[in-house]
């Protein structure tokens, strides 16, 4: 037996209590305490998901295959039926999963990495980087940012990674400055001091330091960046730049078909084709922050 | 100096720096757009002289600085320059067609709009923040907070025509065309406005609400507010009386950036009830290469950004003492 | 099935008397007061009726719009510069062309000199007589050395004009044109008041049926009757009121509410849904419009024959139509003469969708395996995003690889179309074929977007071309059309799948004669003039 297996370590002690329950554990305590309205957001979330990893095994048609009949009313060959061409709007809206939200999920990856990354670096230095930043970021937000948004479009060409790339930069503006007024709170800290004091990098300080601080609002922030993401490219497509065809992604469905709204009074299944990207949006919408909501709750320390 | 008079000034010398690097980005943002004003204008109707000749008179040939130095100086004695739009096909008559003559009616209607739709959502929003912040976790604030963030989860134009279908098409209450002119009587106005209005409130409401709840419900566990709690205090005076003063500051910040958005972001619903607004004036001279417009446009939503900015600012500043009088 | 709106046709159109009307009405179940009533309301509604505002949505329009003919592009300024100001000739309801501001014209033997009587006594709407100094300075404003009219290519020909009396005006041309009255007729050379031997369009005062009251580009234009009008039995109604409604939820929402009476460019998509609304009918006509998919001929693969006609073979021109057009067009046949022109070759066998020969002659081509780009954009027409998806689903199955590539709508004519080796494209059509052939496939044309120039059939095409053009020979001309579409649709560039019929929205309360123009939409863009309220 030797003397170090006696010896105290507060790291050690951290651990061993961290140890105490499994991961598996902590979650199921979790959702245990979660309200309804959390655990229906879940559940909306986890289905979306697998249709969107799945989607070529559940959609009954290929996303871009065309059928001889157009505007094919709901029936048992097509669920809902078929869009202009002649495509299976059932296959298009669970490809449409895939697409809309693996394009939702990159966009406000990106903004967040940007954003996140250089609004912490600006409260921490709080000098000319500070204000270089502040001052760009100043300058890109009064830009009208769907006008600017289209520009950029037209003079890079509407890919899927352009679109991304663009929506994030332009959408990052928000998250810096979220990031930014939050971090510089928790930058006056004692422990971040001390960090410094230590030496170590800003790196360390950024990821260990303040990121675990600051979580709350940027999650908030998240759910509804998260959503503004499809709404941009619904707009986008309004305004005439999109997805390259033959993708399916819902906000351009909902642009393709809304026209069909009007006609609610001589047509209802044609008005409820439009409902059908529009409700899928809105579900997930809702249902992120419900989730949001819950977090939120759990970490502002309130008793109910 | 007073603190809100250091600031205000600061603000607006930073103001001017920022709408002169807009200027400088929009300007080569338009040159590096495929085509120019006389191939937009002309389409598939274009010939290589015909466009030259549009270069020509516009003064397209110059260099880029050129004509960004001639811009600026022009603005800098508050002239805004004519639209590419006014010149003809030839001859020699007077025909410009002055920047400010295209936006200024149109500026009118935009704010028109944009403050229909503030002076309504506005305290709306206000109320139902507190109210859902005052009875958080009832039924009461889980049907507000999944209602309005239904609204916004639908596109704008989406959300137009549902509001169309509803109260033009069944109740006819209002029509579907905001179609207005200068001479359209007020109350008259309004009633035209009145749908697009709607559809911004929808749109806005839902952000600058769960601002005011999340900003409220943060300061709730607050050591001052548990004190006034503890001493028994109800629950609706905490809000209103404690927690909504220090509040202030984060909901003004995203009631600004809601404001700013009414201004400069309209344009899909602008289209879609076919009103007059300058969104839409962009759009099409950004479609058209048509450069002094757009830059003019530019100017007024970087202008109203930033003054909205700076009434934020002042807000915070006024309503947090540590601010207004420091050490 | 008859139904009562066929009878009620028949009654117009005289086809049916009184007694027949009412027996086959009653037969079709109707009450006999009703029936009256009806046959009333019909043939009333074919008698035009001065009185009304007529206001109509259509679906173009910018704010940079100006009243010069020489910008004119988009169908919100042709139909302002058709209701406030006359040409020297019109094309009227039937298609036939007739003097307008001209009262006749004539030509040498060998078409190269036009001459043009002006109708006395017309005034302009600042009170101004209109002269032959009105004519040429009008005429002048698209011909001058820096000209920046899109209308200057069409008057390339002209060498001089020149005032013959006060009411007389004399065209020399370089080669002689049977057409060239026709070509006056072009929205682009609306006659307005002269000023320093040029035009004077800012006042906006034209010779037309009505007076401008109010135009805000991009937004709505306002008239007012023109009391004056030298024209009898037209500009019926009192004011007439256009406003741009460029979204097409707008546009047909607003038809649907009667907000408008009469609107354009209804979305094929959702025609037999917007029929199905009782205070308004659908009027459709099938013109000269064409959507295409130049491929340039100077450019790799296309320049090989072969290839070409593995393209034409792919494509499955009725499903564009049924899926695209939804119907409302006709099937085209590789060349850009519609049925509404008139030596339409009828007579040249259909091509239609036939992968085996496309593989047979892409085997020729020694291309199998070729990947083809596509260019397109809706802003070449509504739906060519999903004419092209089509046309690649269908090559597919001829062994043909299409990459379709969606181009910025911003732009799109000044850096896809003419440029690119392939893309979509649309042409509004002309009413004649020497005008069609020379806008887009003769070897000068600066828009010849196929650059089908050389080579000997090219050769022969263009040599056709301009003999037909002088030739005032009918048959003879015929025979040389005939010709220059089989050509067109062999050896050419061009991939013409189909023409889209111009369909509108009318309010049942406006009246128009049975016939409606095709050659613009909106009654060949003059229907404040011709139409009423019934």
């Amino acid at each position: 037996m030797s003397a170090g297996e006696e010896s105290y370590s507060a790291a050690g002690e951290v651990s061993l209590i961290k140890a105490r329950r499994t991961f598996a554990e902590n979650l199921w305590r979790g959702l245990k305490s979660a309200p309804p309205t959390a655990l229906f957001g879940m559940a909306v979330i986890s289905t979306y998901m697998l249709f969107a990893i799945f989607a070529p095994l559940l959609a009954p048609y290929g996303e871009a295959e065309i059928f001889p009949m157009s505007y094919a009313p709901w029936s048992d060959e097509f669920m809902f039926g078929t869009d202009q061409l002649g495509r299976d709007v059932l296959s298009r809206l669970i490809y449409g999963a895939r697409n809309t939200i693996g394009i939702a999920v990159a966009t406000t990856f990106l903004a967040f990495l940007i954003g996140g990354c250089l609004g912490i670096a600006a409260a921490i230095s709080q000098n000319w980087l500070d204000h270089l930043l502040s001052r760009s970021v100043d300058v890109l937000m009064a830009i009208p940012s769907l006008i600017f948004a289209l520009m950029l479009l037209s003079m890079f060409g509407s890919s899927a990674t352009n679109l991304i790339i663009i929506i994030a930069i332009l959408d990052s503006t928000r998250v810096f400055r979220i990031t930014r007024a939050v971090s510089l709170n928790v930058v006056v800290m004692d422990y971040v001091e001390a960090a410094k004091l230590r030496g170590e990098g800003l790196g360390w300080i950024m990821r260990k330091e303040i990121l675990p601080n600051i979580m709350p609002p940027l999650v908030a922030e998240f759910g509804l960046r998260f959503c503004f993401v499809f709404l941009t490219i619904a707009a986008l497509s309004f305004l005439g730049v999109g997805i390259q065809p033959p993708t399916a992604d819902w906000g351009s469905m909902v642009r393709e078909t809304a026209g069909l709204i009007q006609f609610a009074e001589y047509d209802i299944t044609a008005a409820l084709t439009p409902m059908l990207p529009a409700a899928a949006i809105a579900l997930l919408t809702v249902a992120v922050n419900f989730v949001v909501d819950w977090f939120l709750h759990k970490t502002s320390g309130l008793k109910d | 100096m007073h603190p809100v008079i250091a600031t205000v000034l600061q603000r607006l010398a930073l103001g001017i720096l920022t709408l002169f690097v807009v200027s400088l980005i929009i300007f080569s943002s338009i040159e590096f757009l495929p085509g120019d004003f006389g191939e937009a204008i002309l389409g598939q109707a274009a010939l290589p002289e015909t466009v030259a000749a549009f270069r020509k008179e516009l003064g397209l040939d110059l260099p880029m600085y050129q004509r960004y130095l001639d811009w600026v100086g022009n603005v800098m004695t508050g002239d805004l320059g004519n639209s590419f739009s006014g010149r003809g096909s030839s001859g020699g008559a007077d025909r410009s067609r002055p920047v400010i003559d295209l936006i200024a009616p149109r500026l009118a209607n935009t704010l028109f709009l944009a403050s229909m739709a503030a002076i309504i959502s506005v305290p709306l929003a206000l109320f139902l923040g507190i109210t859902a912040a005052l009875y958080r976790g009832s039924i009461y604030d889980r049907l507000v907070n999944a209602l309005t963030l239904t609204t916004i989860s639908f596109p704008e134009f989406f959300v137009a025509y549902i509001l169309i279908l509803i109260f033009s098409s069944f109740l006819k209450f209002f029509p579907s065309l905001a179609n207005i002119d200068p001479t359209t009587d007020f109350w008259v106005r309004v009633h035209l406005t009145a749908l697009p209005a709607i559809t911004l409130m929808l749109v806005i409401i839902a952000h600058m609400m769960r601002m005011t709840r999340a900003a409220i419900i943060n300061l709730m566990a607050s050591p001052y507010i548990e004190m006034a709690d503890l001493k028994g205090v109800s629950k609706s005076q905490i809000i209103i009386h404690h927690a909504l003063p220090n509040a202030w500051a984060p909901i003004v910040n995203v009631i600004a950036f809601n404001l700013a958005y009414l201004v400069v972001g309209v344009v899909v619903v602008e289209v879609v009830f076919v009103y007059p607004g300058v969104g839409q004036l962009m759009v099409d001279a950004v479609t058209t290469r048509d450069v002094p417009v757009v830059q003019a446009c530019a100017m007024i939503f970087a202008l109203t950004y930033i003054l909205l900015n700076l009434f934020a600012d002042i807000i915070s500043i006024i309503t947090n003492p540590r601010l207004l009088h420091p050490r | 099935m008859v139904d009562i709106k066929d009878l009620e046709k028949a009654a117009i159109d005289g086809k049916l008397d009184r007694r027949e009307f009412m027996k086959r009405a009653t037969a079709l179940g109707l009450a006999a007061p009703f029936a009256t009533s009806l046959l009333t309301q019909a043939v009333h509604a074919a008698t035009p009726k001065k009185g009304g505002r007529f206001v109509q949505g259509t679906g173009h329009g910018s704010t940079t719009d100006t009243l010069d003919p020489g910008t004119h592009e988009n169908g919100f300024s042709q139909n302002v510069v058709y209701t406030y100001a006359n040409h020297l000739t019109e094309v009227d309801n039937t298609g036939q062309l007739v003097p307008e501001l001209a009262e006749s014209y004539e030509a040498s033997a060998d078409a190269k000199t036009w001459t043009f009587k002006l109708r006395q006594g017309v005034e302009f709407h600042n009170g101004k007589t209109m002269t032959a100094d009105d004519v040429i300075g009008s005429i002048n404003h698209h011909r001058g050395e820096d000209s920046k009219s899109a209308g200057k290519s069409l008057l390339s020909a002209v060498e001089s004009i020149t005032k013959k009396g006060k009411y007389e005006v004399e065209f020399k041309l370089s080669a002689g044109n049977a057409d060239f009255p026709f070509v006056m007729s072009d929205y682009h050379f609306a006659i307005l008041p002269e000023f320093e031997g040029n035009m004077d369009w800012q006042a906006g005062f034209g010779t037309g049926g009505y007076v401008i009251d109010r135009y805000e580009p991009g937004v709505r234009a306002t008239f007012k009757r023109n009391p004056n009008y030298f024209k009898s039995g037209r500009a019926h109604f009192d004011e007439v009121e256009t406003i741009a409604l460029l979204d097409t939820t707008a546009r047909q929402n607003a038809m649907m509410n009667d907000e408008v009476h009469a609107i354009n460019r209804v979305d094929p998509k959702t025609v037999h849904l917007l029929s199905r609304v009782g205070s308004l009918k659908i009027l459709e006509t099938t013109g000269t419009l064409h959507y295409t998919f130049p491929m340039r001929v100077d450019q790799k693969p296309f320049d090989n024959y072969d290839l070409r006609m593995a393209v034409k073979y792919s494509v499955d021109r009725e499903q564009l139509v049924q899926k695209i057009l939804l119907g409302h067009g006709a099937i085209g046949n590789d060349h850009p003469i519609s049925t509404a022109n008139p030596y339409h070759n009828g007579e040249m066998a259909q091509r239609s969708y036939d992968p085996d020969k496309a593989r047979h002659h892409l085997k020729k081509a020694g291309m199998e395996g070729v990947t083809l780009d596509l260019g397109t954009s809706d802003a070449a027409f509504s739906g060519a995003v999903d004419a092209a998806l089509l046309i690649k689903d269908s090559a597919a199955k001829a062994g043909l690889d299409i990459n379709v590539v969606r181009e910025p709508k911003d732009g799109y004519w000044s850096n896809v179309w003419n440029k690119k080796a392939w893309c979509a494209c649309y042409w509004g059509g002309r009413p004649t074929e020497d005008w069609m052939f020379t806008a887009a496939y003769v070897a000068d044309s600066k828009w010849n977007d196929t650059a089908w120039t050389s080579g000997p059939k090219a050769d022969k095409f263009n040599k056709l071309v301009v003999d037909a053009r002088s030739e005032l020979d009918t048959n003879k001309r015929r025979q040389m059309y005939y010709e220059c579409q089989e050509i067109v649709n062999d050896d050419g560039g061009a991939l013409i799948p189909m023409f889209a019929n111009y369909i509108h929205a009318v309010s049942k309360k406006i009246g128009h004669d049975e016939k409606v123009a095709a050659n613009w939409e909106f009654d060949g863009n003059k229907n404040a003039e011709r139409w009423w309220f019934a």
